[in-house]
């Protein structure tokens, strides 16, 4: 039986295995035909007129998740320590299932929210059509909220209380101890929360598909429509054929890229964090 | 607390300002959410919606809720034993810190970071088209099970490790076997450990849309078998609104995904509280 489960123990290695093989098998001749330079420098997509440059989607994508991250990270990280030190008991027992509740809302979901309320608020605001960048950032902020609540919490509560006392001892306030003393030694958890977020915002498709806009064009304005590379892929997967489909599995690999980088910057982190 | 300077005291209603801000702003976000759900869906909830068959003029979302249970049920079916047994290989039988432990971790952890699109690009590429399965409710599932695959791992692992040794020391006493143990001690004792696990996995499934579009494809049917095509209940969400012709149905399937979410949520809430009060 222990070859059994070894052997299960080995799939998930077989599935990354077989996820990069077929993911760059397919991808990148495809990038080559294309030119990796015009491919990924290109700030074209036309791909009627066999322009394939995804540049405008990777900015898109990397912007959107900046975005995300400014809102996610301000709210998220003083969320986190108001559960961890400020909440009164009851609160909490309300609080803490719904940030659990907002990590299970499904993102077709958060879409329809982001129809509904964002981009109507955005349009009567700045005027436009409300399908925007800024739509996408509030929306994926919103998303990578219990990402970045939960492992920051965490975080904060592995702090040992020492660190809390120690700092009251010496006369510093309740807030100030927190802020001075706990949070910058929780410093790395919170970092790996947030390298957490960062891959959900620039892996996330659906709810961004609904409310950016998809202009596949070089993103100028918070209140301009935007193309995701996630957004590229699925809108136009249903009917490519041939280069073109080529080059959305080629889009899949840069995305697949930027994940495994993140992926890699989190391992990194959360190693640091348990030598503590 | 008495000695403090007015300097220290500004700040710290400042800072405290600050985190309460935060924590009513999280709270409020989560209130607009639901409510805008519920008043623009529940008007659209009628039983037309539920007709056995889809056509365009009930837009029946039945089929949707049918084939969200199939998927559930298949992708549990490969990814929960897998996933039960590598956590088993990985608490009870693999010696702490070898490599190959880590690189196991490492994978799965990897797993877990990659966006369901690209999940969804890699079904595309192995099941449907090298596989041969075209778009099915088989191939959907196997590239869920992927995707579940390290959440239930990891819940697993967790609840294996909190089992007590004595219990294992004890079995072994009575003259049991090391996989009798695990199959009637520890196994048994770590149940709800697990489950929560399975119910996360449950969650994710019934949320997911970008890996199932080019993986199940979009047919609003019960297909005749799993070798067919089907659209779970947030592929027709997606798929309604980007038709664009039925987008009150669309805000109505929100409802229902919705309330299976919070019921899902409940459930995980209730398991997490008695695996609380057990370890206590």
């Amino acid at each position: 039986m222990q070859v059994v489960f070894a052997a299960c123990a080995c799939i998930s290695i077989l599935a990354i295995f077989l996820i990069c093989i077929f993911l760059f098998a397919n991808g990148l001749p495809g990038m080559a035909k294309i030119g990796f330079g015009k491919f990924l420098g290109g700030t074209v997509w036309r791909p009627a007129n066999n322009l394939y440059g995804i540049l405008p989607m990777i900015v898109a994508s990397i912007e959107v998740t900046i975005g995300a991250l400014i809102i996610g990270i301000v709210i998220g990280v003083l969320t986190a320590i108001f559960l961890a030190f400020f909440c009164p008991k009851k609160l909490y027992a309300v609080l803490k299932p719904g940030i659990n509740l907002l990590a299970g809302i499904p993102s077709v979901v958060y879409g329809f929210f982001g129809l509904m309320v964002v981009v109507p608020m955005i349009r009567n605001t700045a005027g436009g059509a409300g399908l925007s960048m800024l739509a996408a950032c509030i929306i994926l902020g919103i998303m990578i909220l219990p990402t970045i609540i939960t492992m920051s919490e965490t975080a904060l509560r592995a702090v040992p209380t020492s660190y809390y006392e120690g700092s009251l001892g010496l006369g510093a306030t309740h807030e100030r101890s927190i802020f001075r003393v706990v949070v910058p030694a929780a410093k790395s958890g919170i970092f790996a929360g947030i390298i957490l977020g960062v891959g959900r915002a620039i892996g996330e498709t659906m709810a961004v598909i609904m409310i950016a806009g998809n202009q596949a064009v070089m993103p100028h304005s918070l209140f301009a429509g935007v193309r995701t590379m996630t957004a590229n892929i699925v809108l136009e997967m249903g009917y490519a054929t041939d280069l073109h489909r080529q080059a959305l599995i080629a889009t899949a690999v840069v995305l697949f890229v930027f994940i495994l980088i993140i992926n890699i910057c989190f391992s990194i982190l959360k190693n640091k964090g348990d030598h503590h | 607390m008495s000695n403090q300077t007015p300097h220290g005291k500004g700040e710290a209603k400042v800072l405290k300002a600050l985190v309460w801000a935060a924590g009513i702003i999280t709270m409020a976000v989560l209130l607009v959410i639901v409510l805008t759900v519920l008043i623009n869906g529940l008007p659209h909830i009628k039983p037309s919606l539920f007709s056995i068959h889809y056509n365009t003029k009930n837009v029946s979302l039945f089929p949707a809720m049918i084939n969200t249970l199939t998927m559930v049920g298949l992708s549990l079916l490969f990814a929960a034993p897998i996933g039960i047994f590598s956590a088993v290989y990985l608490a009870e039988y693999a010696k702490r810190g070898s490599k190959f432990v880590a690189f196991i971790r490492l994978t799965s952890e990897t797993l877990t970071g990659i966006p369901s699109i690209i999940f969804g690009i890699f079904g595309m590429l192995m099941f449907v088209d090298a596989c041969h399965m075209g778009y099915s409710m088989l191939a959907g599932a196997l590239t869920l099970a992927l995707m579940i695959l390290p959440v239930i791992m990891r819940a697993t692992e967790e609840a294996l490790h909190a089992v007590p040794d004595s219990y294992r020391e004890g079995s072994f006493g009575l003259g049991a076997g090391k996989l009798r143990t695990i199959f009637k001690i520890v196994l048994p004792a770590a149940t709800p450990g697990i489950l929560a696990g399975v119910i996360l996995g449950v969650g994710r499934v019934v949320g997911e849309t970008a890996a199932l579009i080019y993986t199940a494809g979009t047919v609003a049917q019960i297909p005749k078998n799993i070798m067919g095509s089907g659209r779970t209940l947030a592929v027709h969400m997606y798929s309604l609104w980007t038709e664009g012709m039925n987008v009150d149905q669309s805000y109505a399937t929100a409802v229902v995904l919705l309330v299976v979410v919070i019921i899902l949520n409940l459930i995980s809430d209730l398991i997490a509280k008695k695996v609380n009060k057990a370890n206590q």
